[in-house]
């Protein structure tokens, strides 16, 4: 057996009152032991973070506080123990890598003034050998160049470089127990599988016990040892990760398996040959502007698009899939006219629409819509839902009622009951929210939909439902679908046709199941193989 | 409403600044009742102690009611206060939402503009106005709109920056809205939480450089107000306190009740508690 290193006990954590549920956790039971990953998986809301911060002492007192239980960490009790005696063993023996690393990190110093606090605080060491500790830790994280990155600020590296900056920090004392809340969420999939490897490769090393927060189950299947599930508080399930994910045993955790998208792409539906848009070689570039009144400095040109073309059939969804500044949302705002495009033709119908001004391209809004990636920023506040359905007919002209009568169709249509018409957009949840979203784009009864990420803010339960319904409205009006997506899952559950993208240029296309069997381009082999959990089959 | 209410009464400080300034615009409403007479008539024997002749808070050199100065003198500073800071919001909003919205070459130009009204201290300038112009009602309230629009336009304006790139906008751009809907229907209504809070403080702000423009003589002759009544008793300040004292405590009060009332707003409308939910 092997060395116990962290015991949660009974653990129930109050919410304050007039919160929509008593407990944030209740009679939780976690164990953890040397050289072991646990993985909290959960939805939003579940629980999982606010057990993790527990730990740390980190809950947001006096409003949420330990009702009962015991986090036994050797022979202290974490929940009663001083604070003092507490943050000798923050960052020593217990440390903690957050989601954000652009946050998590103080903006003001540099990279090796952060560790060098860790090791000011904790151990008494001069200051030439912890600048020396600092640039070996740098190294051991397969940061390039230590020496020049221990004196850059955090905004100086990219956002797979400070995490391994944060993770670092976060073993600096070799701690017996590194706890991790998404770590990889806030990163792309190619640096999403380095960071996995490297706190594995940390794990070894150091043979400590890691509590992994997630909610992504492509990320258990690769490193978990154990997995615990939470569901609005309440531990529903846990045992070995084959045990979890192959044979779920709770109901919950076989819904929430069941709604992770599988990597099989779908059957390739048949398309027509009628092209209902052209992209010809579209160029976007963002700054190189002037700077004040012509003093100083241009600013740096960044190609976001670069020569792009391609083309929309009638019935289909294309999926545009990068990488985090491939372009692929630049180009999709060109395509709807939200960004005008440097050079190139977007031929919609038969318009060419990159020279049109506002006015002319009002008539051709109905043809093409788009549904937002965040449901929380994408409805006005201030606006009732009714309201934000009809804005659009309404905006082209038609009359009032005939909107109202379209609106409340609609809601129907997206799954929502009527009576949401007078409600506003604050009293949904996010998945509703998007439905709203949806019904706006569908007002005016568009032939193309562009989806930037619409999934992507969503959990992943409330993300199946809404490509099933994507995926029905595209059947009932045939809809052509532009589909932007990070996610290769999504995309081989969704697309007919893939294009992948990168540094702003169209490195492939071709039918979904082509590019996942036989990618040709180097990059497309790199994404795909990055994808967490490409081992796992659902059985 | 009722919510909004729950939240606002959370801050007692709040309430109690409300309440102040529900009895300041209480007196300001029946002051012509209570003291049916004009303020300006000589009521009886000069420099009379509080309590002495009749006269509650006593009377200034000239024999005028001290007590039915402050009463009418309430109705023309909370007067000035609001129209002055409405036309300011206006004039601010103008300016802040097309330079926001527009950005670039518009945004340049605006925002020069504004700076040059903010480069220049606000009462000097006020004063310069007033003495430009002829000392009236009118006069004061222009000033008083000339110096604090800037503001309220460097807000709008930043409000606008952070909110025309939000997918909500966006939104509306795609369903062909103009430009005029998206910024009045849109993207204002959005930003009132902040404009309400400052157009409050502003209320304060004109109250008080009323009264000092009417301390040095720059107020409306013919309009009593309480800066004149501090005015007029300051040379007297020895040997007849109460002339100087009663109108400045009316003065403190009112402007106190006014900002406790803008804080209180301001935790009640702050967009980071109302996003809690």
């Amino acid at each position: 057996m092997k060395e116990k290193l962290l015991s949660i006990e009974n653990l129930s954590i109050l919410l304050p009152e007039g919160s929509d549920r008593n407990h944030a956790i209740k009679n939780i039971n976690i164990d953890l032991h040397a050289g072991e990953t646990v993985c909290i998986v959960g939805e939003s809301g579940s629980g999982k973070s606010l057990t993790a911060r527990a730990v740390m002492g980190l809950l947001p007192a006096p409003h949420v506080r330990v009702e009962s239980g015991k986090i036994i960490f050797g022979s202290n009790d974490l929940v009663k123990i001083d604070y003092e005696s507490l943050r000798q063993i923050r960052g020593s023996e217990i440390s903690m890598i957050f989601q954000e690393p652009m946050t998590a990190l103080n903006p003001v110093m540099s990279i090796g003034s952060q560790i060098d606090e860790i090791f000011r605080f904790h151990v008494s060491m001069s200051s030439k050998e912890r600048r020396n500790k600092a640039i070996d830790l740098l190294e051991s994280v397969n940061l390039p160049d230590p020496s020049l990155i221990v004196n850059s600020f955090p905004h100086e590296l990219s956002g797979g470089q400070r995490q391994r900056a944060m993770i670092a920090m976060a073993l600096a004392l070799s701690p017996k127990i590194l706890i991790a809340d998404e770590p990889t969420t806030a990163l792309d999939v190619t640096t999403e599988a380095q960071i996995l490897n490297l706190i594995k490769e940390m794990q070894k090393r150091y043979n400590s016990g890691v509590l992994f927060i997630t909610h992504d189950f492509g990320v258990v299947a690769d490193i978990a040892d154990r997995v615990v599930v939470m569901q609005d508080g309440n531990l529903v399930e846990s045992g070995s990760v084959e045990q979890v994910l192959n044979k779920p045993k709770h109901p919950y955790t076989k819904s929430l398996i069941a709604a992770v998208p599988s990597l099989n792409p779908r059957e390739p539906r048949s398309s027509s040959n009628e092209k209902v848009l052209e992209v010809k070689n579209l160029n976007k570039t963002f700054g190189g502007g002037k700077s004040y009144f012509g003093f100083g400095k241009g600013s740096r040109v960044v190609n976001a698009v670069k020569d792009v073309s391609i083309n929309l059939y009638k019935g289909e969804t294309l999926g545009i899939v990068g990488e985090s500044g491939s372009g692929k949302s630049t180009l999709a705002r060109c395509v709807i006219k939200l960004l005008e495009s440097n050079s190139g033709e977007v031929i919609l119908g038969d318009k060419e629409i990159t020279s049109l001004n506002r006015k002319e391209m009002r008539p051709l809004r109905t043809k093409i819509q788009m549904v937002f990636q965040d449901p929380f920023a994408s409805l006005n506040p201030r606006n009732k839902v009714g309201t934000i359905i009809a804005q659009g007919p309404l905006t082209q002209g038609f009359p009032q009622d005939e909107c109202e009568t379209r609106a409340r169709e609609l809601l129907s249509v997206v799954g929502l009951d009527e009576k949401a018409f007078n409600r506003f957009p604050h009293e949904f949840s996010g998945g509703q929210r998007q439905r709203i979203g949806i019904a706006r784009a569908l007002a005016l009864k568009p032939e193309i939909l562009v989806a930037d990420e619409p999934v992507s803010a969503l959990d992943v339960s409330i993300q199946a439902q809404i490509l099933k319904l994507l995926d029905e409205i595209r059947d009932q009006m045939n809809l052509s679908m532009l589909f932007i997506t990070h996610d290769l899952r999504v995309a081989a559950q969704v697309c007919d046709r893939l294009a992948v993208m990168q540094y702003g240029e169209l490195v492939e296309i071709g039918k979904t199941a082509d590019v996942f069997k036989s990618p040709k381009h180097e990059y497309t082999r790199a994404l795909l193989a990055a994808v967490p959990g490409k081992k796992w089959k659902k059985e | 409403m009722l919510d909004f209410w729950n939240r606002f009464s959370r801050n007692k400080s709040a309430v109690l600044g409300l309440v102040i300034l529900l009895i300041v615009i209480f007196i300001a409403a029946i002051a012509s009742f209570i003291y049916p007479e004009d303020p300006f008539r000589l009521a009886g024997k000069p420099l009379s102690a509080p309590g002495l002749n009749g006269f509650l808070l006593g009377s200034d050199s000239l024999g005028r009611d001290v007590a039915s100065g402050i009463a009418h003198g309430a109705k023309t500073s909370l007067l000035i206060g609001l129209i002055a800071t409405l036309a300011a919001v206006f004039i601010g909003i103008i300016f802040g939402a097309l330079s926001g919205y527009y950005g670039g070459f518009v945004d340049d130009l605006l925002m020069r503009i504004t700076e040059i009204f903010q480069t220049i201290p606000s009462f000097v300038f006020a004063i310069l106005l007033v003495a430009i112009m002829k000392p009236s009602i009118e006069s004061i309230v222009i000033a008083i709109t000339v110096v604090s629009w800037p503001g309220v336009a460097r807000l709008v304006r930043a409000e606008f920056l952070s909110l025309k790139n939000r997918e909500f906008v966006q939104a509306c751009h795609t369903l062909g809205m103009n430009d005029v809907k998206i910024m009045l229907r849109e993207i204002l209504p959005n930003c009132l939480s902040p404009i309400i809070v400052i157009g409050s403080l502003m209320v304060a702000t004109a109250i008080l450089i009323e009264s000092g423009l009417a301390f040095l003589g720059l107020g409306d002759p013919n309009i009593m107000s309480w800066g004149f009544l501090i005015g007029a008793g300051r040379t007297m300040l020895r040997s007849a306190w109460w002339v100087c004292t009663f109108p400045g405590i009316a003065i403190l009060i009112t402007v106190l009740a006014i900002n406790l009332v803008g804080e209180g707003l301001n935790d009640a409308l702050n967009p980071r508690l109302r996003e809690r939910q």
